[in-house]
């Protein structure tokens, strides 16, 4: 066989190189599809949302959007509201969430997924379909008034639907399986040894709950706490149904803009501080986990 | 289902080269595989040996080089378009096919018709001694069953050119020898040149006609197991290639000595060689009895510090004059017995001129 | 974990837990029982039994034309979705080019977006384009919010599949394209079928997005049941209601029985 030259070993990298390129970009492409969809369709809209924004009413560039948002007393309550809801549904889902998620890891495997399949239920049911049901069970005459009613807790039916406490609750029962979830799992990941450690050296159960076990939940308990939040200012349906008129959250009131105004600026320019706020409160749960994970 | 050996293909790789930015996986590797040899690629993990093997295969994209099977240039050809049979260490059967389906995938990759498909496919395990396997599935197989099953699907469509990536070290060891032997009858069978990669100097030692043995991404040496045994260019193959004690040697006016004393070699270029070291392999060395004289052969004189049993054989370690140790071995007989030197006791150990040979230091 | 611990002093623990549980399955519970509800009104348990709201909802137009419109957007959305979301995940999977962990953030971005700005700002795009109560203005805009499932879902299950069986496959002749229908495919079968299953749960279930963009006759099942429940809660709910629960739960409980393992996303 001839030996090889100089100028075939030149040809040869030149077309493993050309090679390599073609590889990937072939395999880049097999993306591309999903890629124009979502960009297509979220990308292009989100940057219309900001584009409209600065509209003004007479088809010019102004901030008068913002600034209204910035001024108008309406806003303000209404981002009141908003937060105000979102923080109580927070909460409550933490309060109930913690306990549930820290029975699941203590609970014998039988037991455990039988708990875990009843958290999902209401996670693959539908958002109306759940919706609905609150409306049947917090009316009046409905199951939990008149359970109520029963155990003697109660002489008059309490208004639980069509007002805060129903988009509350209704809240809730949508973001719990959100928060225990992701703490579940890494409530698992928390080795059993240190518990057993600190009760060997003499810490009793709950002692050694809120200095040991407490404190290592706590990152992820944050992280799902930030999620929870930041999804709850986007609510649209729920308290647009359960709350009787009388909740009205950002995106009801972004809703309401496009019909109250000529034009759409002023509901994009709602929608954009969503977002931002959205965003601003995400990246502010990455920086703080971040932050306290730091130091392992 | 012969392969004459003319049809078999030569491979000539020539300044193959792959480099991890700085790293080099690859350093300029050149070398010419006959055609129907089987050679094997031999070295510790992170030697190269694998990478030059998928290399060949066509799953790993060198830097530069060249690759040619039989004269054609195929180094930029895709896996699929090489014409090679291959067989990876964890086998990868397809496991929602049968035997039958495993083995005709080649054949109906291209194309091939059901009946000749058919034939084809008993031939093959035929060839592999599993006849009437074909409808099982691949987990109802044992791990040698697997082998064969790879080794089946990556011959039945003649392929020029095999290659076997560890082929053995997925086995329980009772196999190894076994399928040692099948793999080799194979191949003499059906004549393709066949490269194989392993990191067992043994199995290497058994089944290759030549072994290419690699360090750090180079080429050490290229050689027929009994030349890379008796003759190993450097220390690190020495080292690789069955067990040696290594003897620091100085330049003197006549040739090389150690501790002083002048050496008689077998080889007058050894003299040459820059950073000499004298390799003493256990089993030629011997134990001087009292008032032997030398003749053609090195006389160590040193202390036994440890004998070890090792069953077929004792491991004598004897702290010479000069301070360095050696290993010797002393096989495990009657005659023997009366040889045995007890531990702290004098000795003299012989080295046959012939048995002589000088590596170079580094690696 | 914590055997040193007796369960009675949990006793508290687990009462809390029990409840939140209950919390959690009731309304999910209450739904079938009240579609056969003989009563006018939301009364619950109900006073007797009746087929009466399956009747409605079957012999009403708007029922059954909204049902009709969901149904043809989710095998839509499911193909779409399926074959685009597994394609991506593939080239992510398989690809070495550096702006994977990128692209992999992109596609599966809808998912922390709030339904609200998708839907406005899909809303300007679509009156814009015309694709306003438009068949396939859903499609694409449910396929956008598929995409994220689909992409995680098969990136989990091509993580568990063994390559090395692609590369045998092609060592053996076949182009990559050949390997994968005949090799890779077949073994990721569960990924994708839950794949498309998760696409078409997401799509029939999908409120917010419709509501905005599709109307009258082009309206989804859920648009229709959205404005039944915001403006004069219609007992028929109740029927479709009981309708969605049983299609969106019984393919994924059928599919693990299949399987019999817990393929769950």
């Amino acid at each position: 066989m001839a030996a090889v030259t100089a100028s075939q070993l030149a040809d040869n990298e030149r077309a493993l190189a050309a090679d390599e390129r073609r590889e990937s970009r072939q395999l880049f492409q097999l993306a591309i599809p999903a890629l124009v969809i979502v960009t297509i369709l979220m990308v292009a809209p989100i940057g219309w949302l900001f584009s409209l924004s600065f509209v003004g009413e007479d088809g010019g560039l102004s901030v008068e959007n913002f600034t209204r948002i910035v001024t108008d007393g309406a806003y303000v309550s209404i981002f009141a509201n908003t937060f105000q809801v979102a923080l109580l549904v927070t909460l409550v889902c933490v309060l109930l969430g913690y306990p549930v998620a820290y029975v699941l890891t203590i609970l014998p495997d039988r037991w455990s997924r039988l708990v875990m399949l009843a958290v999902l239920v209401p996670f693959w049911t539908s958002l109306l379909v759940r919706t609905y049901a609150w409306l049947v069970l917090l009316q009046r005459r409905g199951i939990v008034n008149t359970g109520l009613d029963a155990l003697g807790l109660i002489d008059r039916p309490l208004p639980l639907v069509h007002n805060m406490t129903g988009v509350v609750i209704g809240m809730v029962h949508i973001m719990l399986p959100f928060l225990i979830m992701p703490l579940f799992s890494s409530m698992k990941a928390i080795d059993g040894n240190l518990m057993r450690a600190a009760a060997n050296l003499g810490s009793s159960p709950s002692h050694a709950f809120f200095r040991v076990f407490l404190p290592l939940s706590v990152p992820r308990l944050i992280a799902g706490t930030m999620m929870v939040f930041v999804m709850c200012l986007g609510f649209y349906i729920t308290p647009a149904l359960l709350g009787g008129g009388k909740v009205q959250m950002i995106a009801q009131r972004i809703e309401a803009s496009l019909s109250l105004y000529p034009t759409w600026g002023p509901a994009s320019a709602l929608a954009v501080v969503l977002l931002a706020l959205t965003g601003g409160f995400l990246l502010l749960s990455f920086a703080i986990v971040r932050r306290l994970t730091a130091g392992r | 289902m012969t392969l004459g050996a003319m049809t078999a293909l030569p491979v000539s790789i020539s300044s193959l080269n792959k480099y991890y930015g700085s790293f080099r996986a690859t350093d300029n590797v050149s070398l010419e595989i006959a055609a129907g040899e089987f050679l094997t690629l031999l070295g510790p993990s992170g030697s190269g040996k694998t990478t030059l093997l998928m290399m060949m295969a066509g799953f790993a994209r060198p830097s530069g080089g060249s690759i040619r099977f039989g004269g054609r240039e195929v180094v930029h050809l895709p896996p699929h378009r090489r014409d090679i049979g291959m067989v990876f260490q964890n086998y990868a059967l397809f496991p929602h096919m049968s035997v039958g389906e495993n083995i005709a995938y080649p054949l109906r990759v291209r194309g091939t018709g059901k009946a000749e498909c058919g034939e084809r496919v008993l031939k093959a395990l035929d060839m592999v001694q599993l006849s009437g396997y074909q409808d099982r599935r691949i987990t109802q197989l044992s791990g040698g069953q697997r082998q064969r099953i790879a080794l089946a699907r990556a011959i039945v469509f003649e392929p020029r050119i095999l290659l076997m990536d560890e082929p053995l070290s997925a086995l329980d060891k009772q196999l190894h020898e076994t399928m040692q032997i099948e793999i080799r009858r194979l191949h003499d069978r059906l004549g393709m040149t066949t490269v194989s990669v392993t990191h067992d100097q043994r199995k290497a030692l058994t089944m290759s006609d030549r072994i290419a043995v690699f360090s750090r991404g180079k080429l050490a040496q290229v050689a027929g197991p009994s030349d890379l045994y008796e003759k190993p260019a450097s220390r690190f193959v020495a080292e690789f290639i069955g067990e040696s004690s290594f003897l620091p040697l100085t330049k003197t006016a006549g040739g090389l000595a150690y501790g002083g004393r002048p050496l008689m070699l077998a080889e007058a270029g050894d003299a040459g060689i820059a950073d000499p070291l004298l390799m003493l392999r256990p089993e030629r060395l011997q134990l001087a009895r009292p008032g032997e004289t030398a003749g053609e052969a090195n006389i160590f004189h040193g202390t036994a510090r440890h004998i070890v049993f090792q069953g077929d054989s004792l491991l004598i370690e004897v702290r010479l004059e000069g301070g360095d140790t050696v290993q010797m071995r002393l096989p495990n007989g009657s005659r023997q017995k009366d040889a045995i030197p007890a531990a702290g006791e004098a000795v003299a150990l012989m080295l046959d001129r012939r048995d002589t040979h000088v590596v170079r230091g580094e690696a | 974990m914590e055997p040193h611990v007796s369960h009675k002093n949990r006793l508290w623990l687990y009462t809390l837990t029990g409840l939140v549980l209950v919390f959690l399955v009731l309304p999910t519970l209450i739904v079938l029982p009240m579609s056969f509800s003989s009563a006018n009104s939301l009364a619950f348990p109900p006073p007797g039994w009746s087929l009466r709201w399956y009747e409605n909802f079957f012999g009403q137009a708007k029922w059954l034309e909204a049902a009709w419109v969901s149904l043809r957007v989710a095998f839509g959305t499911t193909i779409l979705a399926t074959v685009a979301g597994t394609a991506a995940a593939y080239g992510l999977h398989v690809g070495t080019f550096s702006l994977r962990g990128t692209i992999y953030s992109v596609l599966v971005a809808p998912l922390a977006i709030p339904a609200i700005l998708l839907a406005i700002g899909m809303f300007f795009v679509y009156a814009s384009a015309g694709l306003l109560n438009t068949l396939t203005g859903l499609v694409i805009a449910h396929t956008l919010v598929a995409i994220p499932f689909v992409i995680i879902t098969m990136t989990a299950g091509f993580k568990t599949y063994d390559l090395s069986q692609e590369m045998v496959a092609r060592s053996l002749g076949a182009n990559r394209l050949y390997a994968f229908f005949t090799v890779t495919l077949p073994q990721v079968k569960f990924p994708v079928i839950s794949s498309a299953l998760l696409a078409f749960i997401v799509s029939f279930d999908e409120v917010v997005i419709s509501v905005f963009i599709s109307s009258g006759q082009q309206s989804t099942l859920t648009k229709v049941m959205f404005q039944t429940l915001r403006d004069d809660v219609d007992p028929t709910i109740a029927a479709v209601s009981a309708l969605m629960l049983v299609l969106a739960t019984v393919p994924p409980l059928a599919l693990q029985l299949l399987t019999g393992s817990g393929e769950k996303s």
